[in-house]
């Protein structure tokens, strides 16, 4: 029997293994050393924050892996020996398998700062980082005040969970709004002032120069590159991921930031394949970047993968890109392309609507030579999947996505319509804005 | 793994949860609490009047600004911090003395109202006379244990009601059923049947009718007492009578279809207005395990069962074997049952026969066997139907259903089990509800497209324990039996996935194996 070794047991290890256990008989071992079952990495915040207990953001019960033949081994993966098609355990012992799926995901990018080492400096991206946070700001006597480096979706999670605790919290920008490397300016500044309204301390073009320590090893406070120094006990590194490949520093498999892979998730390796955060493209697929740490795409790299290595060769493919996100109260959702000003692309033209409240915006990208719809982001209001997901596929006009939008609305039953106002604001606005 | 769950609750200090406010709001309720203790214990208030009313007020005027206290001063949406932290309602020390609390003040009221003060044949003494001003007002006469429980119970449901729209005040589906369920409490459950009793005299007598709760939730609505009652009250006895029995073979299949059973279990009903209220807090701690579903799905159906022989039973005791005197007799009656009971099971198998699981159809089966054995054996040996006393069937299911299940453990236990055990578990209503929302209904909560992150927060705060990520992940429909249609999945969820709809039944089940935003053809090639 074909014995399916994965690395990894996040979204896209587990995803992969499900739907080849769905399509054959095939022995297949599940290995972390990060925690005993699969969890949710997308809900780590939550237990932090007291909405769930860690059981709860395990998506399947313990009997799940017995019942369909899924080995887990708690191990760390030091080498992998591809000519024995063996890995070693940093405890000793030792696994061989037919085919290697690596899905190591992720770990804490950094830039090389100064007290980077010491105690309260840590990322949020494992289990790990979880009880370390635990453990750094278990609450606001041990811990008043705390500086989060980088303004991204890591970044406004770990800036709500400390606020649930009433830990003072500073948040530094690089870019003039938050996350405005990747929205429209628009909404940047809306999400921005919606977190300085819970209490956060968020500055904008601020960058970090170094962390001090205390002498006793522990943070005290931290250096903005403008000269400030802020006291504080805990700092946030989320300044994005990079790939988990140190393991694979002495092996034949080829790496560059990531894993590199073909089109068919395969690296050069015969028999040895990569999905989710850690895998690169050897060429990037339209305009998704080579390497793409998201939940979803994790998922759809672990769903074609395990048709491949049932003998059903599959071409990585993703549809239309999408994405979704919460800060604080807001709920942020994309579908197709829009860009932020540094990104935007020569013929993207967009239009921006924004609810009075400030707590609700959408922007909708679109072609303005063709007038091609191109993507939307939306916050506040919840729009259906596959409604855009359709009208992406059938290349729809702007004006048609601006007429029929309420046919994407999902949000819920009796909830106030904002259509009519969006599309009079579409019409009415000056040709060419 | 438990380690690191000890970790979390123990050494994670959350804040103070309550701010000062909210200390002299707590007060403010427990001094009105302590007036009810201290009448409980037979401190005799000089003007009754006066203490309830004092006493009413500081407990609703408590919780309200209990709960503006804790939610005004913060943005509109989900409130869970800290859920798992405090001890009231993460079972610790304050949910075991409520449940115990709740617990004690039931057995009282079921078994022993005499310690509550209620003297037949006299003046009350106690917590019951503290109410009989209130009850004099509203229906002339003396009050009784269950005009202090119905008194009570909706002050809990407005005062909680309250709380529990402001917590949810950015989201109106949230708001408008909870009016709703205020709404009914307020009227259908208490003051209607208050004011149809002043309309008794010695001539014209209706029985305590509230008109919201159907039977075979309202067990005892076809007993004899009452159908002679309904009868001997002339219309509007008889139109009460039809309306009743309208309710549950006309109204509520219509109203199912279109809204799933949402329309009842959320909207409408007391118990399901209790626990949406006042059992709120404790939603999160139902039983998730595949293991607590299955359990679920025998019980509920056995109580189901149950209530139907008994209530079979006890109409067949007083009904006639002299068709020309009435047309509804004994064997005309039995024959009727058996004839529903077969078009309901023969329909069921013919049409949605793959939509039931294995242990549904085994039960089915089982079930129906024995019903209609049992019909058929009383029927061709006349003996004493289903073997057992009717009289002894409606005891046995008045103790152990009525009371001990859905007062005991269905409310006592709220901080314990969650809010919704009785519901979930127990109330025959709902598993009729739920069959017809299973097998035949509009509702269903669709999932939206590939965006599910499997957190877990839709399924944590169902009440009725659905795993509700198990569908969402799969992007999967969520047509549940058990589904009262709360909404709260689809607040909670952090990525806008979860939505509660009408629609048509083509296609209201269907499961992807490949989720939205991969590859067209694979998803075609897979999902087929």
């Amino acid at each position: 029997m074909e014995h399916i070794v994965i690395i990894g047991n996040g979204i896209a290890g587990v995803t992969a293994a499900r739907h080849i256990r769905k399509l054959s008989n095939k022995k297949i071992t599940i290995i972390s050393a990060e925690a005993d079952h699969f969890f949710s990495r997308t809900a780590l915040m939550y237990v932090y924050m007291g909405h769930m207990r860690w059981r709860d953001i395990e998506p399947y019960e313990s009997w799940f892996w017995e019942k369909n033949r899924l080995e887990l081994k708690k191990a760390y993966v030091e080498t992998v020996d591809t000519n024995n098609k063996t890995l070693h355990f940093k405890d000793g012992g030792s696994i061989t398998y037919d085919k290697l799926i690596i899905a190591s995901g992720s770990v804490t990018n950094t830039f090389g700062w100064e007290g980077l080492e010491l105690n309260g400096v840590q990322g949020l991206v494992t289990k790990q980082d979880l009880e370390n946070l635990e453990k750094n700001a278990p609450n606001n006597k041990e811990c008043p005040r705390a500086v989060i480096v980088g303004g991204g979706l890591i970044g406004v999670e770990m800036a709500e969970m400390l606020r649930t605790r009433k830990i003072e919290v500073t948040l530094l920008v690089r870019e003039a709004a938050f996350w405005a490397g990747t929205l429209p300016k628009p909404e940047a500044e809306m999400i921005s002032k919606h977190i300085i309204s819970h209490g956060v301390d968020l500055r904008h073009n601020t960058e970090l120069n170094k962390i001090l320590g205390d002498g006793k090893g522990n943070v005290r406070a931290i250096i903005t590159k403008d000269g400030e120094e802020i006291p504080c006990c805990v700092v946030g590194i989320t300044t994005g991921v990079k790939p988990q490949i140190s393991f694979l520093k002495n092996s034949k498999i080829e790496t560059d930031r990531g894993i590199l892979v073909n089109r068919y998730l395969k690296t050069n390796i015969e028999g040895v394949y990569a999905i989710g955060d850690c895998a690169q493209q050897r060429e990037p697929i339209g305009n998704r970047p080579p390497v793409e740490a998201v939940w979803y795409t994790g998922r759809m790299m672990g769903e074609a993968l395990a048709q491949t290595i049932c003998e059903k060769p599959f071409e990585y493919n993703p549809g239309n890109w999408f994405n979704s996100a919460k800060f604080f109260d807001i709920e942020y959702q994309t579908y197709g392309w829009v860009f932020s000003e540094n990104k935007r692309k020569d013929y993207e033209a967009q239009f921006h609507w924004k609810c009075a409240s400030d707590l609700r915006c959408v922007t909708i990208s679109y072609n303005k030579n063709s007038n091609e719809f191109l993507g939307i982001n939306t916050f506040g209001i919840r729009m259906k999947h596959e409604v855009f997901d359709k009208w992406l596929n059938e290349k729809r006009r702007v004006d048609y996505i601006i007429q029929n939008l309420k046919k994407a609305n999902f949000d819920p039953e009796f909830y106030k319509n904002y259509e009519t106002e969006i599309q009079s604001k579409f019409f009415n606005q000056p040709v060419n804005a | 793994m438990s380690t690191v769950q000890r970790n979390m609750s123990l050494t994670g200090e959350p804040p103070k949860t309550i701010n000062t406010q909210q200390k002299l709001a707590s007060a403010i309720g427990l001094i009105g609490l302590t007036v009810l203790f201290l009448a409980l214990v037979n401190v005799n208030f000089p003007n009754k009047s006066f203490w309830l009313t004092a006493s009413l007020v500081m407990i609703g005027v408590g919780t309200i600004w209990f709960s503006t206290a804790a939610y005004l001063n913060k943005h509109e949406g989900i409130k869970n911090d800290g859920v798992y932290f405090k001890s009231l309602s993460s079972k610790g020390f304050w949910a075991w003395v409520l449940g115990i609390a709740l617990t004690l003040f039931y057995v009282l009221l079921y078994w022993f109202p005499q310690y509550l003060g209620l003297v037949k044949d006299g003046d009350n003494k106690g917590l019951v006379a503290l109410f009989d001003p209130l009850s004099k007002m509203l229906n002339g006469g003396p009050a009784s244990q269950w005009f202090v429980y119905g008194t009570l119970y909706t002050l809990a449901i407005l005062a909680f009601g309250i709380k529990f729209i402001l917590k949810y005040r950015h989201n109106k589906y949230e708001k408008l059923r909870t009016y709703s369920v205020m709404f009914f409490q307020l009227a259908f459950a208490f003051l209607i049947p208050e004011f149809m009793q002043r309309l008794n005299s010695d001539s014209f007598s209706l029985p305590y009718y509230d008109l919201k709760n159907i039977w075979p939730l309202n067990y005892y609505n076809f007993e004899q007492y009452r159908v002679d009652q309904f009868i001997s009250a002339g219309d509007i006895g008889l139109a009460l009578l039809i309306f009743g029995i309208v309710s549950i073979f006309v109204i509520t299949p219509i109203l199912t279809y279109k809204y799933g059973k949402r329309w009842y279990c959320s909207w409408v009903c007391g118990c399901g207005g209790l626990a949406e209220t006042a059992g709120d807090p404790f939603r999160h701690l139902s039983d998730k395990r595949q293991i607590a579903w299955k359990v679920e799905r025998w019980v509920i159906h056995s109580v189901l069962v149950f209530v139907v022989l008994m209530t079979t039973a006890v109409v067949h005791s007083y009904l006639g074997d002299d068709s020309s005197k009435y047309w509804l007799t004994k064997d005309a009656f039995l024959i009727s049952v058996a004839i529903i009971l077969t078009v309901v099971f023969v329909g069921t198998f013919i049409f949605k026969r793959e939509e039931l699981q294995k242990d549904a159809r085994y039960g089915a089966i089982g079930y129906f066997v024995i019903i209609i054995s049992l019909i058929g054996f009383h029927y061709f040996s006349g003996k004493t139907l289903f073997l057992f006393e009717a009289e002894t069937l409606r005891q046995t299911y008045g103790f152990l259903i009525g009371a001990v299940f859905s007062g005991v453990i269905g409310v006592g236990f709220y901080p314990i089990f969650g809010s919704r055990v009785w519901c979930r578990f127990g109330c025959p209503m709902a598993a009729i509800l739920g069959f017809q929302q299973r097998l035949f209904s509009r509702f269903r909560i669709t999932t939206n497209g590939g965006q599910c992150i499997s957190c877990g927060n839709c399924s944590t705060y169902c009440e009725m324990g659905i795993d509700v990520r198990a569908y969402a992940q799969k992007g999967e429909n969520i047509v549940r039996s058990s589904c009262v249609g709360c909404g709260i999945c689809s607040a909670v969820c952090p990525r806008g996935v979860l939505k509660l709809e009408n629609g048509p039944l083509e296609k209201r089940i269907d499961s992807n194996e490949i989720l939205l935003g991969n590859d067209v053809d694979l998803m075609n090639y897979v999902n087929k």
